[in-house]
């Protein structure tokens, strides 16, 4: 339903606005509704707005989870 | 005193002037417009003889006949612009054929108060295309319109050329067990106009691909004369073109979708706006359809001229009654890639 | 691109397969509803039942706001833009949404009415500010993603004086349909649609958070996991519901940590609680009124709500008699029980709401999936083998 993708916050021009980059592309979007934005992080962005960082240390997490599963889960029978 | 300068013609104001009902008048204003404007720009033996008409001969062999109209907006853009998107569309499309493409028609209707700084850049973009393609704008006509009746500029190009003995490319011949080949990057014109459209701009510029392919195709019909398909696939995208080609063939397709080429600028720009760049226009690429022992060396062919280097085998036409094109994604499951549904409009679902 | 393309690894994929594969216990099914547009598009597009074993059927739910939009207020946002020198502007998606009498945004444009698409609801302010003299009406949709941008423009708008803008507001809530597919009597008091979980939205979920569908879970007992919208992801949110299935939990499970906490984005709350309220009732198309679902502008913004401004007044439209949407919608029905599906029913000529976006579930179902209804002429390669086979 929402259209959102993470992006690379690549600069800061002005209170509330970030540049970022998804695969070389990139965008002025706001930062309206989020703090403390910095250069390098990730954020969610939807229609122009971002909605939240991005938790790199999650991602890393979750891609681990994915690589596990073809190993035996915890419910093998 | 002041001393006139005799046979003084004030020249057409191409920085400041604007288009006016004059200019379609037939009158001087209209003669002048031309004389400066498309004649020198053209620059022709049959423009110059100002006839309402051109002659020329013709070789032996089946004539080939394309017209487009172009109604493109914006109309200037990234990698290109309307003019030269006119010249290299009907090129494209008498060249689909197998055909040599030999000489250009060009109508202009103009809106009253398109500025002429603009036309002039427009026309002198389409005679350098028709330059560099070697295929001449030998007649044309203009007409003006009311304000507010027009988009600035529709112009309307007309090809002919001739096809060599021997050669059969129709969209009707594809057969089960053929390959299916395209000459590059998908989706690279559609989103350079898209992202120039008001409230959509990236700060990153994509360039449209539009290109006359008359050159590229002589090349691969060298390597392989028996090429069975040849469509460029401009509006509807790679998607539409392949299930024109299914339903004029009578036969299904399977395409694997990591083997298609798409710029990745392209591919991010889609993600932005929603889209996909199976369905988004291009202008300087095609499709091709040949038996499968022909495709490696047609492959070969194509990656060996500039316009073909990111060319890519993408798939097999398969028997199917139904002429599904279907698509192995690179995920790992298999979906249908369908027609497009009216435009395809960016989202926020 | 990063995050996005590691997200879609066929590697990994086929991996999570095998497990799912291997974990989904051969004697019962898991039907799980997808709740979200989003999710029933990569599900598509990426042809993940392929990769399920036969046992695990994925439903559509009503996740998509462009195909809850009843009809009326279409028709009210095409009567917005035909007042003589005001601009509608509005996201896409909107444009080919059918209203009454044939007709639609896309066709009032090209009678000459002046509506504009936007990608961002900064885009409507600036329009507003751009031409001074010209009423500016912004049709906002969406659930709770979409909002706050909303709320952002309004409160922007305040500030800046902006007097000829206004917002349509047509903003809608996750929990509120949740509840009502769990409250529809064909799966509540009947029993007679299996449903044993759900998939939650995933950028719904980054602003208000994983709590409140741990009401669900609980009064339901129904298992929620929320999943991104990569397709990994989806595979992964699988996985995890049918553990808890096999262990008898109803949990709230985030799948999404990258992008989702138990609380969500505070300030986007803050901001969309400072700008709208809930309304009694809301019509959702397919749904019938559904109470304290929506949301309209507050009086304290009253001068930027377009309901006031322009006394719009709402007239439900009936849906055609033949349509099944508000079934499929609710997961009774599949694309394929509607009589008109793929018929007089097409995605060029959509009858109702699951037609009309391409993420609704005949929308996705017609363009993806229903190559596989017919049967294929004898001598056609079989579909990609599943891996876990």
């Amino acid at each position: 339903m929402c259209l959102a993708i993470p992006a690379c916050v690549v600069d800061l021009p002005e209170p509330g606005v970030a540049l970022v980059d998804v695969g070389g592309v990139r965008k002025r979007i706001s930062l309206a509704l989020v703090d403390d934005v910095a250069c390098g992080d990730f954020v969610i962005v939807h229609v122009g707005y971002a909605l939240t960082k991005l938790d790199a240390g999650e991602a890393r997490r979750t891609l681990q989870t994915f690589a596990e599963a073809g190993l035996a889960g915890p419910e093998a029978v | 005193m002041s001393a006139v300068r005799s046979g003084y013609v004030r020249p057409v104001d191409f920085k400041h002037g604007h288009v006016d009902m004059t200019h379609g008048g037939g009158g001087r204003a209209m003669a002048q417009l031309i004389d400066e404007l498309f004649v020198r720009a053209f620059d022709n033996e049959w423009l110059r003889q100002a006839n309402d008409q051109a002659a020329f001969r013709v070789g032996a062999g089946r004539m080939v006949m394309a017209t487009d109209s172009h109604v493109v907006s914006p109309l200037f853009f990234p990698g290109g612009d309307i003019g030269c998107l006119c010249v290299h569309g009907t090129i494209n499309d008498v060249a689909m054929s197998g055909a040599t493409p030999l000489y250009l028609a060009a109508g202009f209707i103009l809106e009253e108060g398109f500025p002429l700084a603009d036309l002039k850049r427009i026309v002198e973009s389409m005679a350098a295309a028709a330059r560099d393609a070697h295929v001449p704008v030998i007649t044309g006509d203009t007409k003006v319109v009311e304000k507010g009746k027009g988009d600035g500029v529709f112009i309307t190009t007309t090809g002919v050329g001739v096809i060599p003995a021997g050669i059969d490319i129709s969209g009707d011949r594809a057969r089960p067990g053929d390959r299916i080949l395209v000459s590059g990057t998908m989706g690279d014109h559609g989103v350079a106009i898209m992202s120039l459209r008001e409230n959509l701009t990236f700060d990153t510029t994509i360039r449209s691909d539009t290109a006359a392919l008359h050159d590229l195709v002589a090349a691969m019909i060298a390597a392989v004369p028996g090429i069975h398909c040849l469509r460029d696939p401009t509006r509807g995208g790679l998607a539409t073109t392949l299930n024109e080609l299914a339903h004029q063939s009578g036969c299904g397709m399977v395409i694997g979708e990591k083997h298609i080429p798409v710029n990745g600028q392209v591919q991010a720009a889609c993600e932005f706006l929603g889209l996909d760049p199976l369905y988004v226009a291009n202008e300087g690429k095609l499709v091709a359809i040949c038996a499968a022992e022909d495709a490696d060396r047609l492959l070969a062919a194509m990656r060996g001229h500039p316009l073909g280097k990111d060319a890519a085998i993408i798939g097999d036409v398969i028997p199917d009654s139904h002429q599904f094109v279907q698509m192995d994604t690179s995920f790992g499951g298999r979906r249908v890639v369908d027609w497009l549904t009216g435009e395809q409009l960016p989202r926020i679902c | 691109m990063k995050y996005i393309d590691e997200f879609r690894d066929g590697e990994l994929a086929r991996r999570l397969a095998s497990a799912i594969a291997r974990e989904a216990r051969p004697e019962r099914s898991y039907n799980l509803m997808e709740f979200c547009g989003g999710h029933t598009h990569a599900i598509s597009r990426y042809g993940l039942k392929d990769l399920l074993p036969a046992n695990v059927n994925m439903i559509h739910g009503p996740g998509c706001p462009v195909c809850v939009l009843p009809v009326g207020r279409i028709d009210n946002a095409i009567a917005l833009a035909a007042r003589p020198g005001l601009i509608l502007c509005t996201y896409a998606d909107t444009m080919r949404v059918p209203a009454s009498k044939g007709t639609s945004l896309l066709k009032a444009k090209a009678r000459g009415a002046d509506i504009r698409m936007i990608y961002s609801s900064a885009d409507a302010i600036r329009i507003a500010q751009e031409n001074p003299d010209r009423d500016v009406v912004f049709f906002a949709i969406g659930f709770e993603t979409t909002t706050p941008p909303t709320a952002v423009a309004i409160t922007q708008a305040m500030a800046l004086g902006l007097a000829n803008f206004s917002v349509f507001c047509n903003h809608v809530l996750t929990p509120a349909a949740i509840s009502n597919i769990l409250e529809s009597k064909d799966v509540r008091a009947l029993g007679t649609v299996p449903l044993d979980g759900f998939i939650g939205p995933a950028h719904v979920s980054t602003v208000i958070g994983s709590q409140p569908y741990e009401y669900f879970a609980e009064e339901y007992q129904r298992p929620v996991v929320i999943a991104g919208f990569e397709p990994l992801d989806v595979m992964q949110a699988i996985l995890m519901l049918v553990r808890q299935l096999n262990d008898g939990r109803a949990e709230v499970e985030n799948e999404f940590t990258r992008a989702v906490t138990r609380d969500g984005n505070a300030k986007a709350k803050a901001l969309v609680a400072e700008v709208f309220e809930l309304r009694r009732s809301f019509e959702w198309r397919g749904l019938g009124e559904v109470p304290y679902s929506a949301l309209r502008i507050k009086e304290k913004y009253g001068d930027f709500d377009a309901e006031a401004r322009y006394g719009i007044t709402y007239r439900s439209v009936p849906d055609n008699k033949a349509c099944e949407c508000g079934a499929i919608l609710r997961g009774v029905k599949k694309p394929t029980d509607c009589k008109v599906f793929g018929t007089v029913c097409t995605p060029e000529n959509p009858i109702g709401s699951c037609m009309v976006s391409s993420e609704g579930a005949c929308a996705a179902h017609y363009a993806y999936g229903r190559f596989k209804d017919v049967a294929m002429v004898a001598g056609t390669p079989a579909p990609a083998t599943a891996p876990f086979a």
